[in-house]
């Protein structure tokens, strides 16, 4: 017996052992599970017997603990803001004047109200935590988060906390306030507002009209005159405001493209409704008869419904306001005595730049340098650079030609700005859109045949049925609006363009999306493009010092040539001396004098050093004083998944056109296909020339490269893309900017192009069917004013709902 | 029918003092936000609870 206790009592003990097993492994698996916003944790911070991700996430949870408010972690799983990724902001332009002033709504020293927009808000418990922030700092005596608009408003005493500081501990908690100084959120309320407003008078008035035209619903006509008359001038009286007020949109429209010599979509609408309301009136007056006043009313209601209506679903795919479509700039930043670049939204004032040969100045900024020399031609058209001199305001849209200079920033920069310079009629493109044409001419001529057709419809019953003439005529005029038509083009194509900045493809404007979709040929630009801008293998050739190595960095850290930047990354010494007399020479290379000597960077021929030469990958030499001290020989790799884009566009890769020497030539004629033509040692102008040449062809031409040394080239052709590392450098002759790891679908965003125009002239048809097929119903008689009212933005709202919808499936379809 | 005049004014009246509030209610921002409101009321109750609760088991303890 005591042999199978012993048994027994093993067997125990091994299940235990089991059971203990999987409890450790499960309480592993959660631990790696940050406490504060669950995401997995790389590195591993432990307090409490809780694990943190980052410094950041523990440290809210310090502050959290510390002020009792940890309740914070019940309401939901996980609801913290992962503070990993996010870098130490700057307030302290806050506390100026003037910026304080804007942003707040009430400032004084003891009480002070502002509103700021945090976009991180996103669960029950980040509303707990904000409007527990008095908890955390006495200085604020109330916040009141709204959920919807993502804001919070904050009562404050300044006294106690300064707005920098404030807004420093929204960041140290995750919920960085987005500080916009250009508009404040209150523009939106206005917008909406009055629409709602509108909408109530108009409700109210049909309401009454039609309860005061029951008498007349009722046949009860005779019975009483004076009563029907009392009635019907009630029915004029509530009229009125539908008419002036809740309508008036229409009519302002209609007169406007009067005034223009023009003819709007507003127009057969505004003429409906002054039909209308004019022939009812004169039908009071002279007690001829009572009117329409009931279907005016119900009309302009219905409207209003729609208008609203097709607002809030416009809300809701609005594209231009989202943030991530944007394309992400960068400068370089100095950070404890070390440059870092860091995203041009993330400037603020007083912040140290360094701006580079052709870069574009991007905040309002002062000097630090002796002088500089700046191209405004973007901001004014004059091509000839100014020479401000140290302390000397440089205004944002500047472009830096020469030696590299130091800027304090005095502005926060706002994006839209540098949006709309790249929109600049400078860079624009010659042929407009070519489905714009098509639209704006197509409605205008829709219009004018909407009116033909009333009239005729009108004349017809006038001899065959004189009292439904009005409300036919309306119906007719209602229902054939054309706005369906007008929204197909915007709405897809905008649709488009966010689908493509989510994947990192950011288009300068919706036109964009057309040309692509109309291209045949394709040309490669190589270094930076074809190649890989990161990790490159860098070797130098020659012996070099410490010191010339720093002066080296300090040069070609002044040049934007994907070949310096590889070079200055590649070397971690540093020189604190000064550039005198910088020049880049595009395609040739860069020079300057340094400390007295007279420094050479770039290819063979423009250091004098032909007869050095290796056989695989790019060499840039160095020459100091003449003499040529050796070449860095750089080795960069293809990047991934390339082979595979340029197989399926096929035929339409038409050429590669690289700057550099032949030394590659091999790799690339293995990479490219021998309908892709390869060509070395070419000029940023026989690039230009090349292209032109194929557009002299028939050739509709998309130009791949990076966005300084080839802009001409860029510019030239149909549709010139930039390709950006991690870095993007702003170049407004670009029609797209590309994030490099992306290249390998272009082929896909092709495809999805032409996808969208077949999308569109899906909708157009739609459109068109329906006008028609209503205005069919409506010149026969068969629909009421108020059907056609309803009907109307129900064929706005499904177009857009059709657009919106194929755009994203197809989407989903072609980017998996 | 005189009485009908007088019914018709006071309903219409009511009516447009409805009207007034009802812009008065959108001026002042109470549409604004429809969904904030509903959780905070949420919190309030599950504050007091807490405390409540963490008092007694504090009590509990000392006794």
């Amino acid at each position: 017996m005591p042999d199978l206790d012993l048994q027994a009592e093993e067997r125990i003990n091994r299940s235990l052992n089991i059971v203990e097993e999987i409890a450790t492994e499960k309480e592993r698996a959660i631990q790696t599970i940050c406490f504060h916003c669950g995401q997995n944790c790389e590195e591993t911070h432990w307090l409490d017997e809780k694990v943190f991700c980052c410094y950041g996430c523990k440290t809210v949870y310090e502050i959290l603990n510390a002020n009792d408010l940890c309740e914070y972690y019940q309401l939901d799983n996980h609801p913290g803001i992962s503070l990993r990724n996010i870098d130490d902001k700057n307030f302290l332009y806050l506390d100026e004047e003037p910026i304080r002033k804007k942003l707040t709504t009430f400032d004084s020293e003891d009480f002070a109200k502002i509103t700021f927009a945090i976009p991180s808000i996103h669960c029950v418990s980040c509303i707990w935590l904000l409007e527990n922030l008095q908890k955390i700092d006495h200085g604020v005596l109330r916040a009141e988060v709204n959920f919807v608009g993502k804001s919070v408003a904050i009562e404050f005493v300044p006294d106690r906390i300064k707005l920098s500081k404030l807004a420093g501990l929204l960041s140290s908690l995750g919920y960085a306030p987005q500080i916009n100084l250009d508009a404040d959120g209150k523009i939106n309320r206005a917008l909406t507002n009055p629409i709602v407003f509108k909408l109530a008078v108009a409700g109210f008035c049909f309401g009454n009209v039609m309860l005061f035209s029951f008498p007349e619903y009722l046949g009860l006509d005779q019975t009483d005159p004076f009563l029907i008359r009392i009635f019907s001038f009630l029915n004029l009286a509530l009229a009125v405001p539908v008419f002036f007020y809740s309508g008036f949109d229409y009519l302002r429209s209609a007169a406007k493209s009067f005034k223009q010599r023009q003819i709007n979509i507003d127009v057969p609408i505004a003429a409906g409704l002054i039909a209308l309301f004019f022939r009812s009136a004169f039908d009071i007056m002279t007690n001829t008869g009572s009117g329409y006043l009931d279907s005016f009313t119900g009309l302009v209601f219905f409207l209003l419904i729609g208008r609203w209506f097709q607002s809030k679903t416009y809300e809701s795919l609005a594209f231009d306001r989202d943030f991530k479509s944007y394309f992400p700039l960068a400068v370089q930043r100095m950070v404890n005595n070390e440059w870092r670049s860091v995203i041009i939204y993330h400037l603020s004032p007083g912040d140290l730049i360094q701006i580079r040969n052709m870069e574009i100045i991007p905040a309002d900024s002062t000097l630090v340098d002796d002088y500089a020399f700046i191209d405004y031609s973007f901001v004014t058209g004059e091509s000839r650079p100014v020479k401000p001199k140290q302390g000397d305001k440089i205004y944002a849209g500047g472009r830096l030609i020469g030696q590299p200079i130091q800027l304090i920033i005095e502005k926060s920069t706002s994006q839209s700005q540098l949006t709309s310079l790249w929109n600049n009629p400078a860079f624009g493109k010659a042929n407009e859109s070519k489905y714009k044409k098509i639209i704006d001419q197509s409605a205008r001529a829709f219009t004018w045949v909407v009116l033909v057709i009333a009239v005729i419809t009108a004349v017809y019953w006038r001899f065959t049925n004189s009292s439904q003439m009005w409300l036919v005529l309306t119906s007719v005029l209602m229902v054939a609006c054309p706005c369906a038509l007008a929204l197909a083009a915007p709405f897809t194509y905008g649709n488009m363009m966010r689908v493509f900045g989510r994947n990192q493809f950011y288009l300068k404007n919706a036109d964009v999306i057309e040309r692509i979709a109309a291209i045949d040929s394709i040309v490669f630009d190589k270094t930076g493009t074809v190649t890989h801008g990161n990790k490159p293998k860098v070797e130098f050739c020659g012996k070099l010092s410490d010191e010339e190595l720093g002066v080296i960095k300090l040069l070609t850290g002044s040049s934007t040539h994907p070949l310096s930047i590889m070079i200055a990354q590649s070397i971690n010494k540093i020189s604190n001396e000064k550039i005198l007399e910088f020049k880049e020479m595009p395609n040739k290379g860069i020079q300057g004098i340094v400390n007295g000597h007279f420094i050479k960077i770039g290819s063979p021929e423009f250091v004098d050093a032909t007869h050095l030469s290796d056989s695989q990958g790019s060499n840039v030499f160095v020459s100091i004083d003449g003499e040529v001290i050796g070449y860095f020989h750089i080795q960069t790799s293809l990047r991934k998944n390339i082979k595979g884009m340029i197989d399926r566009l096929g035929k339409k890769c038409d050429a590669l056109l690289s700057g550099d020497t032949e030394n590659d030539a091999s790799a690339m004629k293995s990479l490219f296909t021998d309908h892709t033509l390869l060509f070395f040692n070419k000029s940023p102008h026989d690039k230009l020339e090349y292209i032109h040449n194929l557009q002299q062809h028939g050739k509709t031409v998309l130009m791949v490269g990076d966005g300084l040394n080839d802009s001409g080239a860029l510019k030239q052709s149909d549709v010139g893309i930039a390709i950006t590392d991690n870095v993007g450098v702003f170049t407004p002759a670009c029609d797209g900017i590309l994030n490099g790891h992306k290249l390998s679908s272009l082929d896909k965003f092709i495809s999805l192009a032409k996808s969208s125009t077949v999308i569109l002239k899906s909708a157009f048809v739609i459109s068109f069917l329906y006008n028609a097929v209503a205005l069919g119903f409506a010149v026969t008689g068969n629909l009421t004013p108020l059907t056609a009212a309803v009907l109307m933005p129900l064929s706005s709202i499904s177009v857009v709902g059709f657009s919106s919808i194929a755009v994203n499936t197809v989407a989903k379809h072609k980017l998996k | 029918m005189g009485i009908i005049v007088i019914l018709i004014t006071i309903s219409l009246s009511i009516a447009l003092i409805f009207l007034g509030v009802f812009y008065w209610n959108i001026k002042s921002g109470q549409y604004d936000d429809t969904y904030t409101p509903s959780i905070r009321m949420l919190f309030d109750d599950k504050l007091k609870h807490e405390s409540q609760n963490k008092k007694g088991k504090r009590d509990s303890r000392q006794l």
